[in-house]
């Protein structure tokens, strides 16, 4: 057999181990992929909402706030799943499972192919789930098919790129709780300082800046855009070329952390 | 035929003037080995005397700062992928995946070595059943005692009919139960013509498993040997004598005159091969009104080898 179907076949081999155990940690990853995106979806729509939407002024564009606000927490139900990637990869390494594999004659990168592979079926299976119940809370999206295909095709890519970069988040920190809390900026940090709740003109100067040149907030807008008919300008491109940019670098990061290995 | 015999001689692992620094701590200081084909080689030493990094240098986890090796002929530097193929690494700790059943461990083993369906089921039960693991494969590790677990581990390593096998501390933390168990899986794999390299901090282990031993310390092979000619290093054994007070001691030294006294610990120690014949032989010269408090035989172990070539102060034993 040639070296692409060994790598093929390795990947593909890595690929099962994850579902399994994503399958046998099903009720956790329930509870931190989709439950708390949900409960924040209820805390910002039913508690702050009425308030926050009409701040919004003319960027509700006449709708209530939730349709302002799923977008936001989308990208957050993405980025949720960092965690327990990276926490995945660290107990690979602290359980010694890595550095068995790397004394095997096994393709380098099947089993970070397997790990990010299966996050970003969990990031989407996800997200898909969130939508759902924002339906039922009362969501009502403008998008054409059209649409709802570039909002898949944002998310994937969103989703790899931060599925890779906790990967080498992963490969990096010495410990669980390490990995935890290196991500913990990606899920609860970066939200915030974007325009997932609040549009980044409201912001104080400072953070306006930030808020408005950091990656979090072209993925927002454009879903935005896209779910609410709203015109898109140039904030697609650019979620795309972020999501490309943080996805090539922190592939070669995490590849050459494996290499490096963990001593 | 030349191929043949070729392949006795060839070392399965030979190694030359290996050095590993971390920053300025030198953890191998220019080590040189040759393990030979199906022998059980042990390396021992206490914590942190570089077992491990010469484990983890030699299955190519880590590369050498200076040195070179070969491992079944492959250069470890340049064909580390060869090398991979033939090597089976049980690590200090054990690596087995937590969330995998004992039998699911084996097979994901068995997809990573890109065996056949029909070859990984086979391989899979006969190693559970050749590891006594056969009512715990579906299990997931969580539920295993600690030798289990390093069974599994072991098991897992197995899959792939590895021709060199690292074995780094594979008892340690094990109850001594276990560790028989351990030693008779081991003690398998050797008749079956496997190379073994092995690392052990207990002295007893290398002495019932190893052909040949190298001690090492502090980076450094202190001796290297088969356990017995280690042994034959070691001044003879003797016999211990323990005496109630200074008077004894002294009266026992005048008829035993070859003995080495230990004033402080009222002890005499009287060279002696333990024999009953010269034992009664020894006691019949010490006559009957000496009084000893206790006598005890000692015949030279690797321990003794140990401290003395390591220079480290040995603890009485008896």
């Amino acid at each position: 057999m040639s070296a692409l179907t060994f790598a093929a076949q390795d990947s593909a081999t890595m690929l099962g181990r994850e579902i399994k155990h994503s399958i046998r940690l099903l009720r956790l990853l329930i509870v931190s992929a989709v439950l708390v995106p949900v409960v924040m979806l209820l805390l910002f729509d039913y508690i702050l909402g009425a308030t926050l939407g009409h701040g919004l002024g003319d960027a509700a564009r006449g709708a209530p706030y939730i349709d302002y606000l799923v977008a936001g927490i989308l990208v957050m139900t993405v980025a949720g799943g960092c965690g327990p990637t990276a926490i995945n990869v660290t107990m690979d390494i602290t359980g010694g499972l890595i550095d068995r594999i790397r004394t095997m004659a096994v393709t380098r990168g099947a089993l970070l192919a397997g790990h990010v592979g299966v996050s970003v079926l969990r990031m989407l299976i996800a997200t898909a789930a969130v939508t759902g119940v924002a339906l039922l809370l009362g969501f009502r999206p403008k998008a054409s098919v059209a649409d709802w295909f570039a909002v898949a095709g944002i998310v994937a890519a969103f989703s790899s790129a931060l599925a890779w970069l906790s990967a080498a988040i992963g490969l990096i920190t010495k410990s669980v709780a390490g990995a935890n809390g290196s991500t913990l900026p990606l899920s609860f940090l970066l939200p915030f300082l974007s325009s997932t709740f609040v549009p980044v003109d409201s912001m104080p100067a400072g953070v306006r800046w930030f808020a408005a040149n950091q990656p979090f907030t072209p993925v927002v807008d454009s879903l935005r855009a896209l779910l609410t008919g709203a015109p898109i300008g140039n904030a697609g491109y650019l979620a795309l070329a972020w999501c490309a940019a943080i996805a090539l670098v922190s592939y070669l990061w995490a590849q050459a952390a494996f290499r490096r290995g963990t001593r | 035929m030349n191929a043949s015999t070729d392949h006795a001689t060839r070392p399965a692992v030979s190694v030359s003037g290996l050095r590993k620094a971390y920053g300025t701590k030198v953890v191998l200081d220019g080590v040189d080995l040759t393990i030979a084909e199906a022998e059980v080689f042990a390396l021992l030493g206490p914590n942190g005397a570089g077992k491990t990094t010469i484990v983890r240098i030699l299955s190519t986890l880590i590369p050498a700062d200076a040195g070179t090796a070969t491992v079944m002929g492959h250069d470890l530097r340049s064909e580390a992928a060869a090398v991979r193929g033939v090597i089976g690494v049980t690590g200090q700790f054990s690596a087995v995946d937590n969330l995998l059943t004992g039998e699911e461990n084996l097979h994901l083993m068995g997809r990573l070595l890109h065996l056949s369906a029909a070859e990984r089921r086979a391989r899979a039960s006969e190693l559970l059943e050749r590891f006594d693991l056969a009512e715990a494969a579906r299990q997931t590790p969580a539920t295993y005692s600690g030798g289990m677990t390093r069974r599994l581990d072991v098991a897992m390593t197995l899959m792939g009919r590895p021709r060199l096998i690292f074995l780094d501390e594979p008892t340690t933390g094990l109850d001594p139960r276990s560790r028989q168990i351990m030693w008779q899986l081991i003690r398998g794999l050797v008749a079956q013509g496997v190379t073994i390299l092995l690392t052990t901090q207990y002295l007893e282990e290398a002495d019932q498993l190893a052909d040949r031993v190298a001690m090492l310390d502090r980076g450094r092979i202190v001796a290297e040997g088969t356990p017995e000619e280690l042994k034959r290093r070691m001044p003879g054994a003797h016999i211990r004598l323990l005496f109630a007070d200074a008077g004894s001691l002294d009266k026992a030294a005048r008829e035993l005159p070859e003995g080495t006294r230990d004033n402080e610990a009222l002890v005499l120690r009287v060279p002696n091969d333990g024999g009953v014949r010269s034992l009664r032989s020894m006691l019949a010269r010490l006559g009957d009104d000496v009084a000893v408090e206790d006598l005890s035989i000692n015949t030279p172990n690797l321990d003794d080898v140990f401290f003395a070539v390591t220079g480290n102060a040995s603890k009485e034993k008896n």
